[in-house]
């Protein structure tokens, strides 16, 4: 009896053993092209999730071989989730980022190498110049532009007319801009329901999103080229400080934009409630559609005009099991095909610079001035720009909330932690 | 395979004392094999790789490389790490207090058998079944400012003239915060202590009844020390777990405002997955074990 019971639990340890030693060789697999319909999985964040859905849609509706199965993650946590499966290795096939998060994911080795595949793109000159050069590291090329999400300022006329304003002329300058928020405040904001303006003075990426398109236009810098000094206490960053804190101050912003973390930044102007302000150009195609909206560049405090270029690039992953599947998705979804009647007809900018002028931005001058702006704008580059500027618990916040909500004598104190944690 | 069932009275004397010493030795280690593969597998193997990983420079994909001692070296350079042990430490110190004297208050409030006892013990405990990342969010979404209903009510009642910042300040992130953890957390500890009250034999509360002992005799010579083991217990689960807080900070406050609420664990979340310093964050895992390890020894020792 005893060497049968020792028997079994010899049986038993070999079974654990085998089990503990079989969960490591697992993996996404999925079948070769040649053995049938493939599935590739794909990641992309809330925030461009709109875009992505449609793009999914419309190439599984018309591939039969290849589907993609689409995997939408809360913005906020796509880069811990895309650190979290790397390190396990079991990154999807096709992930899409955050543009100003590519550098760093590519020199982590986390993206396929497809610098031969693009060059046999017939339209490769026209890729979007800055998401392909965020995308390049020591001459090779790792992905290509997803969805292209600018940041511009928004007004809504019919407030604007309520207020005095001409409902057609949007603001040419912050410091316009800043006196048309406040005429908006004064005139219509008694009720405490509609503020002049709106900001996410508790998240770092809407900062940057916001702010330094004012920096740009005044043909300032907030870095250097090789993003590793930080250049936010010079004055072309100071000066939109002020006059944002000025507004705060004079509660112009609505009493809730100091806490205002991200994810509901850009849920009060469609409701009406607020006069004008900066918004991504995305949110364009998701405003009522009985809003009267004018959409104008950022500028700087006197003027000129720029934008945040920014939106996601997609690339295959350094452990996909598909890559040609895979590519074969990425490929259509910047063909004309897919850029015209999916991004184009929807109102969103394209990621090809060639097809700019199509029939369907003729029909709204609104986009034709967003397209427009991708030349004009610009996508920082720096190794560590997330854990900079958009982790919340990154230098870069403390900065700009000292400078608008504190202490605004901290700043060159604290721009030299930025250079810091940019050089780590 | 003929297999041969012996009882110890009748064994073959040819058997030696030591060969049979032997084998029972073996098959003891036999008996104890699944269970040694189990705690192999599944707590001493990950707690190797951390310390394995503490030592090295472990990038996301690729080859990690040995770096000792610097990860465990540059922890005295991250201030925001410095900052959380402090915050953390008053958190815990604030929550266990609070936690202990309202979940023994809700304990003795519930430990007699009264009509309709049930239905209390079990609104006490309901919160203890809401995932803390689901409090968390239900807590965000009551307090919010802008579409919360708490403080609508609150001036409705003329309690506030103006919205409260439930999380806009750092003293009332924190209030807020131990605020939504005691909801969560009373009611379970409560659960803990009344076990330990309904442990304690009548009899004892009788004689000293008989003997003339008033409610808070009873309470201080008889109730606390017989409950003693139990509140040890209570005591360790609660520091321990809000030495570790991390769901509350991270989907209430997130960390904000200022990282006034940052949380120890919260720091090695964001050196793993923000920063990818895989090997940073482990050593900070590792130092964060060892202290707990030392703590909870202390405190089994003066809480025996």
């Amino acid at each position: 009896m005893r060497r049968r019971l020792a028997g079994i639990s010899l049986l038993g340890v070999l079974a654990l053993t085998a089990a503990a030693c079989g969960s490591g060789g697992g993996g996404g697999g999925g079948a070769k092209p040649s053995e049938g319909p493939v599935t590739i999985t794909m990641w992309t964040r809330a925030a461009t999730q709109a875009q992505s859905e449609r793009l999914v849609k419309a190439y599984n509706g018309s591939h039969k071989n290849i589907q993609v199965k689409l995997t939408v993650i809360p913005t906020d946590n796509y880069q811990p989730r895309i650190a979290a499966a790397a390190g396990a290795k079991q990154l999807p096939d096709v992930f899409a980022a955050d543009v100003i998060f590519v550098p760093n994911y590519t020199s982590q080795g986390l993206f396929m190498d497809i610098t031969d595949r693009i060059a046999k793109l017939p339209y490769k000159d026209g890729l979007a110049p800055s998401h392909m050069k965020l995308g390049t590291l020591d001459g090779k090329q790792y992905t290509l532009p997803h969805t292209l999400d600018l940041s511009v300022w928004f007004w809504n006329k019919d407030l604007y007319q309520k207020a005095g304003l001409d409902p057609e002329k949007g603001p040419k300058s912050l410091k316009e801009f800043a006196q048309q928020a406040t005429t908006i405040q004064e005139k219509l904001g008694k009720d405490g329901k509609v503020h002049g303006t709106f900001f996410g003075g508790n998240c770092g990426g809407c900062y940057v999103f916001t702010f330094w398109p004012s920096v740009w236009a005044a043909g300032g810098q907030v870095m250097n080229a090789e993003g590793t000094q930080s250049l936010n206490d010079q004055a072309a960053m100071t000066d939109v400080f002020k006059i944002w804190r000025d507004l705060y101050e004079k509660k112009v912003t609505g009493p809730t934009a100091k806490e205002e973390q991200g994810p509901t930044w850009t849920g009060f102007f469609p409701k009406g409630e607020i006069g004008v302000m900066p918004m991504p150009s995305t949110t364009l195609g998701l405003m009522p559609k009985d809003m009267k909206i004018g959409v104008t560049p950022i500028a700087g405090p006197d003027g000129g005009e720029s934008t945040f270029v920014g939106g996601d690039s997609v690339g295959i992953s350094a452990t996909s099991k598909n890559p040609d599947a895979a590519w074969d998705f990425l490929s259509w979804t910047v063909s004309d095909e897919a850029q015209v009647e999916v991004m184009a007809k929807n109102k969103d900018v394209l990621a090809r610079t060639d097809l700019a002028g199509n029939k369907y931005s003729a029909e709204d001058p609104r986009v034709v001035l967003i397209n427009s702006l991708v030349a004009k704008g610009q996508t920082p580059y720096a190794l560590r720009f997330g854990q900079t500027f958009n982790d919340p618990q990154g230098p870069w916040l403390r900065m700009a909330r000292e400078a608008v909500f504190g202490d605004a004598s901290k700043v060159p104190q604290l721009n030299a932690e930025i250079t810091k944690s940019l050089q780590q | 395979m003929t297999l041969t069932i012996t009882r110890s009275g009748r064994r073959p004397a040819h058997t030696a004392p030591s060969a049979r010493w032997r084998s029972r030795k073996v098959q003891g280690w036999l008996y104890a094999a699944p269970t040694a593969v189990i705690v192999g597998v599944l707590f001493i193997a990950p707690l190797a790789l951390v310390v394995w990983m503490s030592l090295n420079r472990w990038p996301l994909l690729g080859q990690a490389t040995f770096n000792a001692p610097d990860n465990y070296l540059k922890i005295g350079d991250n201030p925001l790490f410095i900052d959380a042990v402090l915050f953390t430490l008053k958190y815990t110190a604030i929550t266990t207090v609070l936690l202990s004297a309202v979940a023994l208050g809700l304990a003795l409030l519930v430990q007699d058998r009264r009509p309709g006892i049930g239905f209390f013990r079990t609104a006490f405990f309901l919160p203890g079944a809401v995932g803390f990342a689901a409090a968390g969010l239900l807590f965000y979404g009551m307090l919010n400012n802008d579409f919360g209903p708490i403080d609508p009510l609150l001036q409705a009642l003329h309690i506030t003239s103006e919205p409260v910042k439930w999380i806009g300040t750092p003293n009332m992130a924190l209030f807020s915060t131990i605020a939504l953890v005691l909801w969560r957390f009373a009611g379970f500890n409560m659960l803990i202590l009344l076990t330990g009250l309904q442990a304690i034999p009548t009899e004892v509360y009788e004689a000293a009844r008989s003997d003339g002992a008033n409610r808070r005799q009873v309470f201080t010579k008889i109730t606390l020390p017989l409950l003693r083991p139990t509140l040890a217990l209570m005591l360790i689960l609660s520091v321990t777990g809000s030495l570790l807080a991390f769901d509350q900070f991270f989907v209430f406050t997130n960390g904000g405002p200022d990282n006034s609420t940052v949380s120890m664990v919260m720091v090695v979340y964001r050196d793993a997955f923000f920063r990818f310093d895989l090997g940073g964050a482990a050593a900070l895992s590792v130092v964060l074990l060892v202290a707990l390890v030392g703590l909870n020894t202390v405190m089994m020792r003066r809480l025996r």
